[in-house]
């Protein structure tokens, strides 16, 4: 399968008042033709910095630093503000983690959607209307006709997230980011999103890229997985051979502490937490919660290598069979 | 529906608010020292006729009983004399009204057109030279009394420049005022197409209405850009970035509009500081309004049109106020359909 966009090697960096700091240290990764790529890692690992960098839409303090993102043999890195204002609502949308404040709170629902018709594909108002009807019923939402008539504050959270789904697919986009989409939903209502996102996925053709800390959400929905820690790449494998033969040394504490219900396996906590990005040593930025840390771990970043067909990994450790994957 | 059940609502509460103005306003008079029925009669009279004068004013009468035939004199249209005009105070008013509207409606339209975009491109280049530039303009038009910015612009503009012209009134010597339709001198002349009484009274009105529009546009440009700041880093404004929508509209559209609430409750308070530094604009201008009677009454201690000023002024608070309530209606359907 093709790849939609390619992010290699990107880097942004935010300036501190305790100095500069690299929140997202060379990550490559590429979503494919109608999958569903989960970027996983904790809170603060640069997920969602990643996301804006691939919108371009990264601002001081921070900037991108490196690297390229390629969509249809476009190097968005490069890109002009005029170019990039085209690109984005149209081949690149963004869902957000905070469905409520995200809609407008002036605007009706039914004319936030309708907007995107005329501004990206020169529909008439009247069109323009009938059509965010059609997206409104899409998604799911119960007598679209009179709800776009509404404003955001009388929409529940579940159903402004359906709102912004339904904006992000108005265009036919070919890549949709879903930065945490469930977060603040309730349990089925999150379940409910999910399934919404995969399916008209499927239908209209775009390939999603899932942010979450959430490996429960990834194990049910996405086909493939990317793994982040404190801004670097760590592993890139497909679902069932993240949680089966799970390689780097992150990665297998993260899948350890999934609790689970079918055998007998206690829980295991990951020692130490997420290290400060501040004065950070150049290699591996798991080093110090690492069983198999060595000197070079800590000097020089391990590069991505394929340990099995589509299974991507950053470690010494693994590299050198030192760690066997199980 | 929900509009109108929100427009009756609001309309109830100005009621009550009237009614405390015009007690608070009668109290001040009351309670002022100086007896009116002294400053009637003159110096030179016996303390009998004072009496007597007073028996007839029905300054004998108990609070509640004067207050109420001041209310009722109101509502009758009768604010009482002027002492020093001997005409009625209505009159006066009435006749001095319009040129009080046309420097408020023009120093507001200045500060708004001005503070705004200011507001907005100090909040967009936060911490570059026009965010800085915009605050020590804004700290400037504070800090200086106008009356003090309105002699300096008299002296530089008049006196040293010669492009303004001298301060006699809201219209140029010798130029006939046009056709009167709303009073307002370049709604009239626009409206009739008098095009010299036009230019005098645009001329007239340059220094009088920057003087007061710069000294209150500060307030609005600061409440501006702090709004535009916190609007700007919203989920819903960077959402739009993410949907491609153009740079000026998310930040003249989405933004501003979202900005335009506390925006348009600094107005309220602005339009107080235009009411209060008409009065002293006015009188270094010698702009023919009520603020200037009001002065020239005061230092009189004609009390009818001082009384009748601060109803008034409360009056058209309250007002503003009201068009404010109903505006945040129009604008923000949350308030409106609560």
């Amino acid at each position: 399968m093709s790849a939609v966009i390619e992010v290699r090697d990107v880097s942004v960096r935010f300036a501190t008042d305790f100095g500069e700091v690299e929140a997202v240290d060379g990550a490559s990764f590429e979503v494919r033709e109608g999958e569903i790529l989960g970027l996983v890692g904790e809170s603060g690992s640069g997920k969602s910095v990643t996301a804006t960098a691939i919108l371009r839409l990264i601002r001081r303090p921070g900037r991108l630093t490196g690297g390229s993102i390629v969509l249809g043999g476009r190097d968005l890195a490069r890109l002009g503000e005029d170019e990039l204002q085209k690109v984005r609502g149209t081949e690149i949308t963004m869902v957000s983690q905070t469905p409520r404040t995200a809609l407008n709170p002036l605007i009706t629902v039914g004319e936030q959607v309708a907007r995107l018709f005329v501004l990206h594909a020169g529909l008439s108002k009247a069109d323009a209307r009938k059509r965010a009807i059609e997206m409104l019923a899409m998604v799911g939402i119960p007598e679209p006709e009179r709800r776009a008539r509404q404003y955001a504050h009388q929409f529940s959270g579940g159903m402004c997230q359906r709102v912004m789904i339904a904006m992000a697919l108005a265009t036919s986009p070919r890549l949709l980011i879903a930065d945490e989409p469930t977060t603040g939903l309730d349990v089925s209502t999150a379940a409910r999103i999910l399934d919404l996102l995969r399916d008209l996925g499927h239908r209209t053709g775009a390939s999603i890229l899932l942010i979450t800390h959430d490996l429960g959400v990834v194990a049910t929905t996405c086909h493939r997985v990317a793994v982040m820690h404190a801004g670097q790449m760590v592993e890139v494998a497909p679902v069932r051979a993240l949680f089966a033969h799970p390689a780097h040394p992150y990665t297998r504490a993260l899948v350890r502490s999934i609790p689970r219900i079918d055998c007998e396996v206690a829980m295991e906590p990951i020692p130490g937490a997420v290290p400060s990005l501040l004065n950070i040593a150049p290699g591996c930025r798991y080093a110090g919660r690492c069983p198999w840390v060595e000197e070079r771990c800590r000097q020089i970043k391990p590069g991505m290598t394929e340990i099995a067909p589509d299974h991507l990994v950053a470690c010494y450790a693994v590299e050198d069979g030192r760690a066997r994957v199980v | 529906m929900a509009f109108l059940a929100y427009f009756l609502r609001r309309l109830s509460l100005v009621i009550p608010t009237l009614v405390g103005v015009t007690i608070i306003t009668f109290t001040l008079t009351y309670v002022l020292p100086g007896n009116p029925a002294v400053v009637k009669a003159g110096p030179l009279v016996s303390p009998e006729m004072v009496k007597e004068l007073e028996k007839q004013m029905g300054l004998d009468q108990p609070f509640w009983v004067q207050y109420g035939r001041y209310v009722s004199g109101v509502l009758h249209g009768d604010l009482g004399e002027s002492a020093s005009t001997g005409r009625p105070v209505l009159k006066d008013f009435k006749q001095r009204l319009p040129a009080t509207l046309e420097l408020t409606l023009a120093s507001l339209l200045i500060a708004l057109v001005l503070g705004i975009p200011l507001g907005v491109q100090s909040a967009v280049h936060r911490d570059t030279a026009i965010d800085h530039i915009g605050r020590i303009v804004g700290v400037a038009g504070v800090a200086m009394p106008t009356f003090w910015t309105g002699l300096l612009a008299l002296y530089v503009f008049f006196y040293l420049l010669g492009v303004a012209p001298p301060p006699l009134g809201r219209i140029g010597p010798g130029i006939e005022p046009p056709h009167a339709i709303t009073g307002l001198y370049v709604v009239d002349s626009l409206l009739t197409g008098n095009w010299k009484a036009l230019g005098s009274a645009l001329h007239q009105l340059m220094l009088p209405s920057l003087t007061l529009g710069l000294s209150v546009m500060a307030p609005i440009a600061r409440m501006v850009r702090s709004t535009m700041l916190e609007i700007l880093e919203s989920d819903y404004v960077k959402a739009a970035w993410a949907a491609g929508i153009p740079r000026r509209r998310v930040i003249y559209g989405d933004a501003l509009a979202n900005a335009m609430i506390p925006v348009i409750t600094i107005l309220g308070i602005v339009f107080g500081f235009l009411m209060a530094g008409n009065a002293v604009v006015e009188s270094v201008f010698a702009w023919p309004g009520i603020g200037n009677y009001a002065i020239t009454s005061l230092m009189t201690k004609d009390s009818g049109p001082i009384q009748s000023f601060v109803l008034f002024v409360a009056l058209l608070y309250v007002i503003v106020n009201f068009i404010i309530d109903i505006l945040y209606g129009l604008i923000d359907p949350r308030i409106r359909l609560e």
